[in-house]
């Protein structure tokens, strides 16, 4: 990397976080979403669902605390596909070419990007985490602080996959499919609203399909985190994927593949 | 280590997408010189500008940066080198201030030092006072200012402005023409200049002529070698074959 790099950082999340402060509406959108989860949805299924003994937890607990992690999951997720959006919407506006352009290796202004993202995404998940501590769910106090290196880590997966998915959409039209192609599966077919045993009762196949599922990990760490356990396993997978992801967003970055196509079609 | 002669070697430079948009393109530019690349839209002026600025990358033939070769030395030559894009890359929702600073962080200029720089280009672009205005709330001209504001902010060697002044009305397309050709003439930066108005070259000026994805000419503008004749022989020959 060339001299001033940490200025690089610095301008780069500096960028994001004015971003995020003029989109307020962004901010209440993602404490929303869980929220409706969580009130409406936990509050429907909490006679119906109970979650047995299982770890992290250490006597029955209600549907709605269950769902907490998952939760958080949802706004880290969320959230990076809102870093590919604005990386699209960056793109279409030409200001990507800025960025681009800077006196750094790519894969570094990628990584500045993702960091960047996950710093915003951190209040947001604090910000839920203290609703539903309202709401009466009240994990250990010290489990909120276990729980910040595994959102951090879980958000940094999330976003990696954001950039990844920044790389192939080409258009901003194109974000419903990601809606319906990325976010939904992700989320309902992993461990974030029900307990893999569940599933696996009700269906094997899906039940593969969530323990295979990379979110279905990140929602594990976070999960066994706030109740100050570590999830090994999740832990690898989660660092894993990001690491893998990120290499391959990187990689299309700096292949030229993402504004060749544009370049083609709008102007020789 | 002494500076290299030329500040843009491009030799060779073949580049397709679905059709060929640039031929063997080859021509060098000299530290303080003015070139103005010339052609009609589609002439692969702004295909040769994205290989320049690493934002694609090169298929055949080889670019050098002030002695820095692509891709190899991408981020030497990226850190001597000032873009203005033909599509305008502003933040909307930023102030003029919050977008100069974000390019000064990028280039990894101390704080202190990029708010000196600031304050002085938007002096010398007429705006100084508007630090605090959000882009959205300038005018085209203004925002075009500001764009070239900006690349000048880590002081490049090389400055390239591709379609700098299309859409702008006479007086600032001529104030922006006039602040180019004096960074040449003050501070020995070589600019290539990239138009399809044949009203932006003067006497003096380099002009390399491009068409079709092909260098057609590249001389030196005067009385008696003047532009629009020989732009009419380079698009018409290629139409008489």
């Amino acid at each position: 990397m060339r001299p001033g790099w940490q200025r690089c950082f610095r301008g780069v999340v500096e960028r994001e976080f004015l971003r995020f402060l003029r989109q307020r509406s962004r901010f209440f959108a993602s404490l929303v979403r869980p929220l409706v989860w969580l009130v409406i949805f936990g509050t429907g299924f909490h006679s119906v669902l109970g979650v047995s003994r299982i770890p992290p937890y250490d006597t029955y607990v209600l549907y709605e605390e269950y769902i907490v992690p998952g939760l958080v999951g949802l706004i880290l997720l969320f959230n990076g596909m809102q870093t590919a959006l604005s990386m699209v919407f960056d793109r279409e506006m030409g200001s990507m070419k800025v960025l681009l352009v800077s006196p750094q290796p790519r894969w570094y202004l990628l990584t500045c990007r993702l960091v960047a993202g996950v710093i915003v995404a951190v209040p947001q998940v604090y910000a839920f985490l203290a609703c539903a501590w309202l709401w009466g769910i009240r994990p250990p106090p010290m489990g909120y602080l276990y729980a910040l290196p595994a959102v951090i880590v879980s958000g940094l997966m999330l976003g990696a996959i954001g950039l990844l998915v920044s790389s192939v959409v080409e258009q901003l039209e194109n974000f419903a499919g990601v809606m319906n192609f990325v976010i939904f599966p992700m989320f309902f077919a992993s461990t974030a609203l029900y307990p893999l045993w569940r599933l696996a009762d009700a269906d094997p196949v899906l039940a593969t399909v969530a323990w295979l599922n990379p979110f279905s990990h990140a929602v594990e760490l976070v999960r066994f985190a706030l109740y100050g356990q570590v999830d090994s396993l999740a832990l690898e997978v989660t660092v894993g994927v990001a690491v893998v992801v990120m290499a391959l967003a990187a990689w299309r970055y700096d292949s030229g593949r993402i504004l060749r196509r544009q370049l083609g079609t709008a102007a020789t | 280590m002494s500076a290299p002669a030329s500040a843009l070697v491009v030799r060779d430079v073949t580049h397709a997408y679905s059709r060929t948009a640039l031929d063997g393109v080859s021509f060098e530019a000299a530290a303080g010189e003015f070139v103005v690349l010339l052609g009609l839209n589609g002439a692969g002026k702004t295909t040769l500008f994205s290989l320049i600025a690493g934002l694609l990358n090169l298929q055949r033939g080889s670019i050098e940066v002030l002695g820095n070769r692509l891709p190899q030395q991408r981020e030497e030559a990226l850190a001597a080198t000032g873009f203005v894009f033909q599509q305008p890359a502003l933040d909307l929702d930023l102030t003029v201030a919050q977008t100069l600073r974000y390019h000064a962080a990028l280039h990894g200029l101390p704080r202190r030092e990029a708010e000196w720089r600031i304050e002085e280009e938007l002096a010398k672009f007429d705006l100084a006072g508007r630090t605090g205005d959000l882009v959205r709330t300038l005018s085209g001209g203004q925002r075009r200012r500001i764009e070239i504001a900006r690349s000048l902010l880590h002081r490049p060697r090389l400055l390239l402005l591709d379609e700098p002044t299309v859409g702008l009305d006479v007086p600032n397309r001529r104030a922006i023409l006039e602040r180019s050709r004096r960074l040449c003439r003050e501070q020995d930066v070589t600019v290539l200049w990239a138009t399809h108005l044949l009203d932006e070259v003067k006497d003096g000026d380099r002009i390399v002529m491009i068409h079709k994805g092909r260098i057609a000419r590249d001389f030196a503008c005067s009385a008696s070698n003047r532009v629009a004749d020989r732009f009419a022989e380079a698009t018409t020959a290629e139409a008489a074959e």
